[in-house]
């Protein structure tokens, strides 16, 4: 291979280190009106009256836009493909708030000073209703969120508002319970995790106005250009053929853009007033209004036996999907799907749970999408169950976990709120993974742990992971692959790079398959009028279902060249060669840039395009091991990360480099949620730390090293053998660190985050408990 | 008020309200690389060079530029595009919303410090977050463009 499987540099990143005028707020017009949005200040609420008089009448002021001036239309943000698995229980704005952040007026003015002045002269009465903001108490609480006749499922979700139930579903394989009794070791625990924020550096933002033709043109930060599309048309009842939404550069989504935020606030603005606007979030509002993490309490039964053979697993979760229910089902159901089938040896296996609405920000989509939360709950389970045995954890992963080849009966059972498909595992090389980790950690030398100084102790632990490779048999990519006069072509892609530089690797593909070089590859991406359809970047579907319709096209593209060449040297197809940049024939030669320019100013003139599509019939899990190596303060509790080292199944590495960049992004965002992001709530509801001087994620200084390595892999659906990275590399660090500091100071830590705090008052209790047994 | 300042080496005046920040007074004059990502100077996405010296544009008054030169990226497209190669080389580039900013504290970097160690960088970019690398590429990068001779 010439392009694909080399560390090519970015197509855009030289320009965008230069400042070129490229994300969302670059392209409002200047004349735009600036939006403002007056949020809730309590979590549960009734608009009992708005008075915007004074507002609407301050110079410059160009509408107040509040619920009355909306029709009642429940639909969902999520930004999922239709019919959509999450509920519709959302309006544009509503005479009920759930959450403090929730939307009650939007204002359009001239400037900045002129829309905050009037987002503060508005003045509404609440009648305030008591808030449900404990998951625990969310069902059956008198307090209900959604009681509105409107609020609906698409088709059965385990949607129960009455009860305060976004969504619910079990499954089972086998009896888990007569399994257990006849296991010799059971191990059963409770975990925590939480709502994280996903902390893009670009916050949410959206421009709208109308063009030549008067059709509405949005740009926006989302992951999701054609859903915007759809949803804005329908919540909006605004005809779809008169709406453009573009995706410039996107500064980072990590799934908290694949649903809308500002867009069909800036669509409602641009419509009332027939003026250009734009909305850029704050960082508050983002911490507070847009989406987190869900949060979950997953209790995990493990049973065993002395021999070291996994034989049941029961997962029960509860997770709080907060005011509304985005991604609700889907999330939560990941939680079972792509983490269960890592042991699929079982006798058994049952997942069940509950996702509760809470007057806390809504959760949505986050990279990892309940496999991080099912991850951090199993992999410590298993290290617990490994203590209970007296056995190796890498010996004990060895013996029961997934292998090529292998197949689970959950994925046949469990899909992304509808029955899965069922697949054999082609490619796995976790035992290399499991394997080479350990040598790159030194597992034999460090673990359990080594005395490193007076109080300070270093010890590794690590756990497994897998995930998925877009949504099979739903999600769709296509792609147009043109060819330009002096033979080079355009590239048009539905699929959304938000920094993930899916450009560039999809850019690679195309190059390889039609024997050309990168810089003869133009990509626009993505433009709903332009480009051709894609679901859009999440669900770890770019490399792998946009990656393939890439590669039909431009396959299929260099068959049309060779059919068009073969007319011009007077031979037939299977009589012309072709290198990337000439025709060979017995007949003649012909260059790429002859036959082009003769295709399009002299003979038989026509344009060649050629679209094709892919939707995948299996989802092709990339895995990987991580090793954490960690020291621990005796004295104080102090974790300092020594190494994470990771070792990556994803079948080819497309571009090596950027997949090594998806992985170490994957893993430092991992190591936040497990280490330092500590999202709180108060008692009113409210996010605590809603700035990034008091929700810390991971700086500079605490990411010493980082050792990624990708497994020999080679998965034949893939294009190239390739698989997908975006999300795999989130996985393990919540486990493999609690693991770490279990192995280190003996101290189990089951609720997220692991504070220093946390572990030294585990190891005052443990160091109690010792002294009462002497 | 006006403010009469050095921009990239062109002297410019703006009309200004007292309390204006200089990243909204430098954007909406068109120099778009200048990007927020807080409210709370904690990201370092905003920076601009103000005499040479790293500050967050987003809490720095538009009137204390006075007299003073400002430099943004577009005034140091050489040195942006020197450092872009190497994070180019090293797959550090991703989102790219916070390039801007690094390349100016980088480049500030290397005017006073082009030997630094890797903590001597780490110390000195602590204030500049990235959620999409994770940091290791950025720094091999970043190494690699101190190191550079002109």
């Amino acid at each position: 291979m010439n392009v694909v499987n080399k560390p090519l540099a970015s197509l855009d990143g030289k320009a965008l280190m230069m400042g070129r005028p490229a994300y969302t707020d670059d392209f409002a017009l200047p004349q735009s009106l600036v939006v403002k949005v007056l949020r809730s200040p309590h979590p549960f609420a009734k608009i009992v009256s708005i008075d915007c008089i004074e507002a609407r009448a301050l110079p410059g002021v160009a509408t107040v836009l509040t619920h009355q001036d909306f029709k009642r239309i429940a639909f969902t943000r999520a930004g999922q493909g239709y019919p959509e698995p999450s509920p519709h229980d959302k309006f544009v704005l509503d005479a009920y708030v759930r959450y403090v952040g929730d939307e009650v007026a939007i204002v359009a003015a001239v400037d900045l000073q002129t829309a905050e002045a009037a987002v503060a002269a508005i003045r509404v009465q609440y009648e305030l209703l008591p808030p449900v903001l404990d998951m625990e108490t969310a069902v059956d609480n008198p307090s209900v969120l959604h009681p509105e006749p409107e609020a609906c499922e698409m088709f059965p979700i385990g949607f129960e508002p009455k009860r305060n139930i976004a969504a619910g579903y079990k499954m089972n394989v086998g009896d888990v319970e007569a399994v257990l009794k006849t296991c010799e070791v059971v191990v059963k625990q409770t975990y925590h995790t939480t709502a994280q924020a996903h902390v893009a550096m670009e916050t949410h933002a959206a421009n709208a106005h109308f063009d030549h033709q008067n059709r509405l043109v949005i740009h926006a930060t989302t992951q999701t250009p054609v859903h915007v599309r759809r949803i804005i048309s329908q919540a909006l009842e605004y005809p779809i053929a008169n709406i453009r939404v573009i995706k410039p550069r996107v500064g980072g989504g990590f799934g908290g853009k694949q649903a809308i935020a500002a867009e069909i606030i800036v669509a409602a603005v641009a419509i009332k007033t027939g003026m250009p606007c734009r909305y850029v979030f704050t960082r508050k509002e983002v911490f507070e209004a847009s989406y987190s993490r869900h949060p979950m309490k997953i209790e995990m039964t493990l049973g065993a036996m002395k021999d070291g053979t996994l034989k049941a697993i029961d997962c029960q979760v509860l997770s709080d999907t907060g005011a509304y229910g985005e991604h609700a089902l889907t999330v939560f159901m990941v939680t079972g799907s792509k983490v269960l089938p890592l042991y699929n040896k079982v006798e058994a296996v049952r997942f069940a749970g509950t996702v509760v609405y809470t007057n806390h920000t809504p959760a949505g989509a986050f990279r990892g999408y309940g496999a991080i939360q099912g991850n951090f709950a199993l992999e410590s389970a298993i290290d617990e169950l490994c203590v209970e045995l007296q056995c190796d954890p890498l010996a004990f992963r060895r013996k029961n976990m997934m292998r090529e080849g292998e197949t689970s009966p959950i994925f046949a059972i469990m899909g992304e709120g509808t029955e899965g498909t069922a697949m054999t595992m082609d490619t796995c090389k976790l035992p290399f993974c499991v394997d080479r980790g350990a040598e790159l950690c030194d597992w034999a030398h460090n673990h359990p742990r080594r005395i490193i100084a007076k109080n300070r102790v270093r010890a590794v632990g690590m756990a497994i992971a897998m995930q998925g490779s877009g949504i099979p048999l739903i999600d769709m990519a296509a792609a147009t692959v043109k060819l330009n006069d002096d033979g080079f072509y355009n590239l048009l892609i539905g699929a959304t790079d938000i920094g993930q530089k899916s450009d560039t690797i999809l850019a690679q593909i195309a190059a390889e398959a039609l024997g050309t070089t990168l810089d003869k590859i133009v990509v626009t991406s993505s433009d709903t009028d332009v480009t051709p359809f894609d679901t859009g970047a999440y669900a770890s579907s770019t490399t792998y279902v946009s990656g393939n319709a890439v590669l039909k096209a431009a396959t299929k593209m260099k068959e049309t060249l060779i059919a068009e060449a073969a007319i011009v040297l007077g031979t037939t197809r299977d009589q012309v060669a072709f290198d990337g940049t000439t025709f060979v024939a017995e007949t003649g030669r012909l260059s790429l840039k002859d036959l082009s320019n003769r295709l399009f100013y002299n003979h038989d003139q026509k344009q060649l395009s050629v679209t094709e599509s892919f939707c995948g019939h299996k989802s092709p899990p990339p895995f990987m091991a991580g090793f954490a190596t960690v020291e621990v303060d005796l004295e104080t509790g102090e974790v300092e990360l020594i190494d994470y080292a990771s070792v990556v199944d994803c079948g080819t590495t497309i571009n090596p480099k950027l997949a090594q960049g998806q992985v170490e992004g994957g893993i430092v965002q991992g190591i936040g949620m497990t280490l330092f992001e500590d999202p709180i709530y108060g008692k009113d509801g409210k996010t605590v730390n809603n700035d990034l001087l008091s929700y810390k994620i991971p700086t500079r200084l605490e990411i010493k090293k980082l050792t990624t390595e990708f497994a020999i892999s080679y998965e034949e659906s893939g294009p190239f053998g390739a698989k997908s990275v975006a999300e795999i590399g989130i996985d393990t660090p919540p486990a493999a660190l609690a693991n770490a500091i279990y192995s280190a100071v003996g101290v189990r830590i089951r609720t997220l985050p692991i504070t220093p705090e946390k572990i030294w008052r585990g190891m005052q209790l443990r160091a109690g408990k010792q002294e009462e047994s002497k | 008020m006006i403010v009469n300042v050095d921009v990239n080496g062109r002297l410019r005046s703006f009309d200004v309200l007292p309390g204006a920040f200089l990243l909204d007074v430098l954007r909406e004059a068109g120099y778009t690389s200048v990007r927020r990502g807080c409210d709370s100077t904690s990201c370092g996405i905003c920076t601009v060079l103000v005499d040479g010296k790293p500050v967050p544009s987003c809490s720095y008054l538009a009137i204390r530029a006075e007299g003073k030169k400002v430099t943004t990226v577009e005034g140091i497209p050489d040195e942006a595009a020197r450092l872009a190669r190497h994070f180019g080389e090293e797959g550090a580039d991703q989102c790219g919303y916070c390039n801007p900013s690094l390349a100016l504290a980088v480049y500030a970097l290397k005017q006073i410090n082009p030997g630094a160690s890797d903590d001597e960088i780490r110390v000195w970019l602590v204030g500049n977050l990235c959620r999409c690398s994770g940091y290791q590429s950025q720094l091999v990068a970043i190494k690699r463009y101190l190191e550079e001779r002109p």
